[in-house]
């Protein structure tokens, strides 16, 4: 690992101010993909902003008569996953939330360092578009669509700090992950929800970056069952391919992931 | 360099850190504590499983700075007045452990499930377990050893 | 299963203690004062000529003490890390062996391979220096695939090595073969591949070399499963020096499974360093170096015949294997695909013929050498998965098929046509105990449940055979072994009775402590907690051959057991002084000397406490009560048993689930059988790993390395296995002292082929390892097509 300077601010504004100020500025939140990147010296901040103490990105509360879940940027995946609320509001969401790395992994790393890195077989992407959630920086409101914006890439500018995620509440949703057999990360994960704004099929690890399938949420929006599911193609051109699975199988897996979600959703 | 305090298996420390120093670093090299090991450089083998503030953490994947004011427990805090915990106790009873060197990561870890549940069946034990790696015991004493810490036997 | 401490008690482990407390002392928790630290720039190329190396910006770096490359160690006369072990062809020529130097000198040859090391005062100063050398490397095509090596065109590795070939060796009659084969009722072949593996013990490799200059002398503390194997091989071959300036510690090793028998070039550049920077130098393996340095293992194409009457009783057996040994031999690279692997061919049974050739080949990868089970596994995987075919193209159940043609229990000693000869066995026995644990009765309608539930399920079985007990001397010595395989032992009684024993094995998880314990314990009627196991350190034992192949019982045990045999005789001398008696009156019992027909007795401790204050003490009595023994095997040892897994797969996921697994072993005697069920235990998840999960993998065409961590390199957890029924037979070996066998390597040897029968059973196609989701998928995907 490259050294760099510290910094542990106790406010949002502080942490933009210090992201802002330095050469190169990197946000930790959890740490569990940036701490690996660094001691591979794949990155060399000059300055690190820890967000672990800001005590206003830890929140987890409902907006909307219980219609939104906001969960704080640093809230881990374990918190997602044990929240009470969460179980109430989106089962799902906390299913998850606790299939994420393992146990370690889940007690540090957090939504908003798994959806700033958006790794393209991270979990949490498939959650924000597949339920139409929307996210919260320090300045504005991005629409998940809009902040996934490609392999590692998202929508936020240099020192925009992410504040929290604001999920619509499904009136059914589910999760279905085919994890790779080493990293843990999803090969094909598939997250399905059915709520006021119809249905959405959302799916991670399979391509580039997050993507629907117009085709299948079509098909659920007629008949939420998985047989409705039956003979839905995804186009393998588009995928990923791998020592672990090739774009073939990654879209029969979408396919197969898709029906388990929808009958996990129930 | 940044100066970091916490408390340590009950005592409460600090010292001089680089921003990059990590947190099992600063316990093995600043403190003497080797019982917590390094068995890999991708956060995934889990010899390195310390509790930070109650919970299991990969002390890898964890800078020394974070755990400023923390309490961090590692496997040489986790007897009491010579004592074994439960957990030790049980992984000898059961041979959970052969060469050793996964052992304090694997059993912080099982610390802390039984914390979150307190009898868990094989399958979450499993799954549980999924973050340590052990290449000596193919698991099977180890699961049994925290199925008989869950039991109290 | 006895009570107390004594052989065949399930003693709980001594050394525990120590290590759920985290007092263990592994290699790298130790500090010596003014210690500094290495880091080896590796090459990132799997073949380039190293044009020249400057390594000045690096030496200006802060706390750079050194920089050393190829050219410092040759100007010091460092030599090339040996093979050990000769292997002699089928023309009569002795294997190629090109050299292998600690550092490069001119060429690099594998993604990894040793540039330069670079020693600074903190490991963080080093890797910053390190990125600053600038190495000049002009890339040169690259070869991974051993079964292209020998092809014209394919990349040279090196010149001493035309057509990448190590060694073209042969065993058996060709010409009976064949024509044994040309005769028979059916004929079953297979094409296997037996993947490379990387071992990944969790404690990574680490060394500190120290050197005093005040009496000229090293010491090197190294995670080695055997010092003193590591210092005659450091000092006779590499550095040229005298074994008594060499001392080699080491401490708690986490782990080895071979990857820790060999003498590699991280802890000799350490060694030699120390005294060129005249402070300790240490280095720890990253586990990304682990990936790319450590010794792989397996790698192996097979091509394998099996001819058969109408009956199915096996006639002859044909194997050609190519097998990669990567780009330089490791100490023990030749022995591992040809005397450890051809002669183990027959498994347990009677197939009159044999013949086996093997083309070793070099390519741009990690050496290959002894990886748990070394030889025996890939051995095991041919025969096992070769019967299992037959079973099924001769229409006979597997299970019967293997009993036709086992080694009958009045057959011992048995003599295979591949030169070994089987002590004991009782084969069927170990596979109807296995049929009844595995309830193979009830299968039918398991795999009838099963697919009600649109799931496929399958069943496999493994007869495996080892050989252990590494070995007779005079056996490897034919054989071409540059060492002796011997085993030593000293039992020192302290004057109050406690008992130090000094044991030329190593633990590395095994339990020697306690095992150890038990046998010393039994044999001189002492209480367990008496008696200290001491090993590991040049400095306090006899010199030692340490362990690996399933020796340690077998043949240090046998040591052990020897020296406590002298001490008896000793004391019984002692005993009849003290007692005023005739020698020859004098009987050991429980731990008590006692005059025979009378009620005259000393205890151990008293023989013990006058052997070393000898007041009243005899002329021709020598003080003292000490003995040392060395134990030569008279011939290997033979575990053997029947392991049967089940598994169900999901065709819609390709997911593999073992829903059972059943091993009946037979390791003759057993000490304590808690420790041996544990072997079992590791030894199969191994063995599982490889078949289902594990394989090394380079891009063909770079010779990078993809599966360099455990992002990509799937190691077993928890949740990818079951628990195991784990039975035991009991065929106590005829020819060592304690009747036991051996029981580190079996799981790993017997699991694969298990696994792989049940997976092709369910499939009813034929797949290679690792069986992963995909691989499985597509196989089901064609049998689902092909019905329909």
């Amino acid at each position: 690992m490259y050294n760099f300077n510290y910094h542990r601010p106790l406010s949002v504004d502080e942490a933009v101010a210090l992201a802002g100020g330095a050469p190169e500025g990197r946000l930790l939140a959890g740490g569990q993909t940036l701490i690996p990147t660094l001691k591979q010296r794949l990155a060399n901040p000059t300055d690190l902003i820890d967000l672990g103490e800001i005590a206003e990105l830890k929140q987890l509360s409902t907006e909307a008569d219980g219609g939104t879940l906001v969960v704080g940027a640093m809230c881990s995946h374990a918190s997602v996953a044990a929240s009470d609320m969460v179980r109430a509001a989106i089962p799902a969401l906390a299913h998850l939330a606790d299939g994420i790395g393992d146990a370690q992994v889940r007690n540090l790393g957090t939504i908003g360092g798994s959806i700033a890195n958006n790794d393209p077989a991270a979990d949490y992407p498939a959650a924000l578009v597949g339920l139409g959630a929307s996210v919260r920086s320090n300045h504005r409101e991005i629409a998940a669509e809009e902040f996934f914006t490609g392999m590692f890439e998202t929508a936020l500018e240099p020192a925009e700090v992410i504040s929290s995620v604001a999920f619509p509440v499904p009136s059914k949703a589910g999760y279905a992950k085919f994890a790779n057999p080493a990293s843990r990360y999803a090969i094909v994960g598939v997250f399905v929800s059915q709520g006021g704004d119809g249905v959405r099929v959302a799916v991670t690890g399979a391509g580039p970056s997050v993507f629907r399938v117009p085709a299948m949420e079509q098909a659920l929006a007629s008949n939420f069952s998985a047989d409705a599911l039956e003979g839905i193609a995804v186009d393998a051109g588009a995928l990923n391919a791998d020592l672990h699975a090739s774009a073939e199988y990654r879209a029969h897996l979408v396919g197969v992931m898709a029906k388990r979600a929808v009958a996990a959703a129930g | 360099m940044p100066t970091v305090s916490m408390t340590v298996n009950g005592s409460h420390v600090t010292k001089e850190v680089e921003g990059r120093t990590l947190l099992v670093d600063f316990l093995r090299q600043q403190l003497s504590l080797t019982g917590t090991h390094v068995g890999c450089d991708t956060s995934q083998c889990g010899a390195c499983v310390v509790h930070l503030n109650g919970k299991s953490v990969k002390s890898c994947t964890l800078l020394a700075c974070q755990a400023e004011g923390a309490e961090v427990t590692t496997i040489e805090g986790l007897a009491s007045d010579g004592e074994l915990h439960p957990m030790q106790a049980a992984f000898k009873e059961h041979h959970a452990l052969q060469c050793g060197f996964c052992t304090p990561g694997m059993i912080m870890s099982a610390v802390d499930l039984l914390q979150n549940n307190a009898s868990p069946s094989e399958t979450e034990i499993r799954e549980w377990l999924e973050g340590n790696f052990c290449r000596c015991t193919g698991y099977h004493n180890i699961v049994k050893a925290v199925q008989a810490a869950s039991q109290g036997s | 299963m006895p009570e107390g401490t004594g052989i065949g008690a399930a003693v709980r482990r001594k050394e525990d203690q120590r290590f759920i407390t985290g007092k263990g002392r592994y290699t790298d928790d130790i500090d010596r004062p003014g210690q500094v630290y290495a880091h080896f720039l590796r090459s990132p190329h799997a073949h380039a000529t190293v044009k020249s190396i400057d390594s000045s910006a690096a030496e200006a770096c802060p706390g750079v003490i050194a920089v050393f490359t190829g050219k410092d160690m040759e100007a010091d006369g460092v030599g090339s890390l040996p093979c050990g072990w000769t292997v002699t062809d089928k023309h009569g020529e002795p294997h190629k062996a090109p050299p292998h130097f600690p550092l490069v000198r001119d060429k690099v040859r594998y993604v990894g391979d040793h540039v330069a090391m670079v020693i600074a005062e903190t490991l963080a100063q080093a890797v910053d220096a390190a990125e600053r050398i600038e190495v000049d490397y002009e890339e040169l095509p690259a070869n991974v695939d051993g079964t292209k090596a020998p092809d014209s065109g394919t990349p040279q590795v090196h010149e001493e090595a035309p057509a990448n070939l190590c060694y073209d060796w042969e065993l058996g009659d060709q010409a009976a073969v064949d024509a044994a084969i040309a005769g028979a009722h059916h004929v079953t072949k297979v094409k296997l591949v037996n993947n490379r593996l990387i071992p990944n013990a969790i404690e990574p490799r680490a060394a500190i070399g120290e050197y005093d200059s005040g009496t000229d002398s090293y010491t090197l503390y190294s995670t080695s499963q055997n010092p003193h194997l590591l210092r005659l091989i450091l000092c006779a071959f590499v550095l040229g020096l005298p074994e008594t300036k060499v001392r080699v510690i080491a401490p708690d090793v986490g782990g080895g499974f071979g990857s820790k028998i060999y003498c590699y070039a991280e802890e000799t550049a350490c060694t030699w360093a120390a005294r060129k920077v005249e402070r300790p130098v240490k280095w720890t393996a990253a586990r990304s170096e682990s990936f790319l340095a450590d010794a792989h293992g397996r790698d192996h194409v097979t091509h394998a015949e099996l001819a058969m009457d109408e009956n199915g009783k096996f006639l002859a057996m044909k194997v050609e294997t190519n097998a990669n040994l990567g780009a330089y031999l490791s100490n023990f690279a030749t022995c591992v695909p040809t005397y450890l692997y051809a002669t183990l061919l027959a498994g347990q049974y009677t197939t009159p013929v044999i013949y086996c050739n093997v083309k070793a080949v070099f390519t741009n990868t990690a050496p290959v050498d002894a990886y748990r089970g070394a030889g025996r596994p890939e051995a095991t995987y041919v025969v096992e998965r070769l019967v299992e075919r037959a079973a099924r193209e001769m229409g006979i159940d597997p299970a019967e098929l293997r009993k036709r043609n086992f080694v009958p229990d009045d057959a011992f000693p048995y003599q295979t046509p591949v030169a070994l000869t089987y002590d004991s066995g009782q084969y069927g026995l170990a596979m109807d105990e296995a049929l009844k644990l595995a309830d193979y009765a009830g299968y039918a309608a398991r795999k009838q449940d099963s697919q009600s539930r649109g799931k496929l399920r399958g069943i496999g079985f493994s007869a495996y055979i080892e050989a252990c007990g590494i070995a007779p001397s005079a056996v490897v010595g034919s054989l071409g072994a540059g060492v002796g395989l011997w085993e030593s032992a000293c039992v020192r009684f302290n004057a109050t009775g406690t008992v130090s024993v000094f044991t030329g094995s190593h633990s590395h998880g095994q339990g020697h402590e306690t095992t150890f314990s038990q046998l010393v314990s039994d044999t001189l009627g002492i209480p367990l907690e008496n008696v200290e196991i001491v090993h590991g350190d040049t400095g306090a034992i006899p010199m030692g051959m340490g362990t690996y192949g399933s020796r340690s019982l077998a043949v240090g045990g046998s040591a052990i057991s020897k020296a406590c045999d002298k001490i008896i005789e000793k004391g019984k001398q002692i005993a009849a002084h003290l007692m005023e008696a005739s020698v020859d009156d004098v009987e050991f019992e429980a731990g008590n000397f006692v005059v025979k027909g009378t009620d005259k007795s000393k205890a151990m401790g008293e023989v013990a406490f006058a052997a070393y204050v000898p007041h009243n003490y005899p002329e021709d009595l020598e003080p003292g009560l000490e003995e040392n023994a060395f134990y030569d095997p008279a011939n290997f040892t033979y575990p053997a048993g029947t392991h049967i897994a089940e598994v169900e797969i999901d065709p819609d996921t390709g997911v593999t689930e073992i829903v059972n697994w059943v091993a009946v072993d037979d390791f003759g005697k057993v000490v304590n059988p808690m420790i041996v069920e544990g072997q079992v235990h590791g030894g199969i998840a191994q063995g599982v790993g490889q078949a289902l999960l594990e394989g090394c993998v380079y891009d063909p065409g770079s010779g990078q390395l993809i599966t360099g961590s455990y992002m990509d390199y799937t190691m077993p957890r928890a949740g990818d296995l079951p628990s195991f029924k784990v039975g035991m037979t009991e065929t106590p070996c005829p020819h060592n002292p304690l009747g036991v066998k051996g029981c580190g390597e079996a799981g790993a040897i017997a699991a694969p082929a298990a696994l792989m029968n049940a997976i092709t059973d369910a499939l009813g196609v034929e797949i290679d390892m690792p069986a992963n989701a995909e691989k499985v998928w597509r196989a089901a995907q064609s049998q689902r097509a092909a019905a329909e």
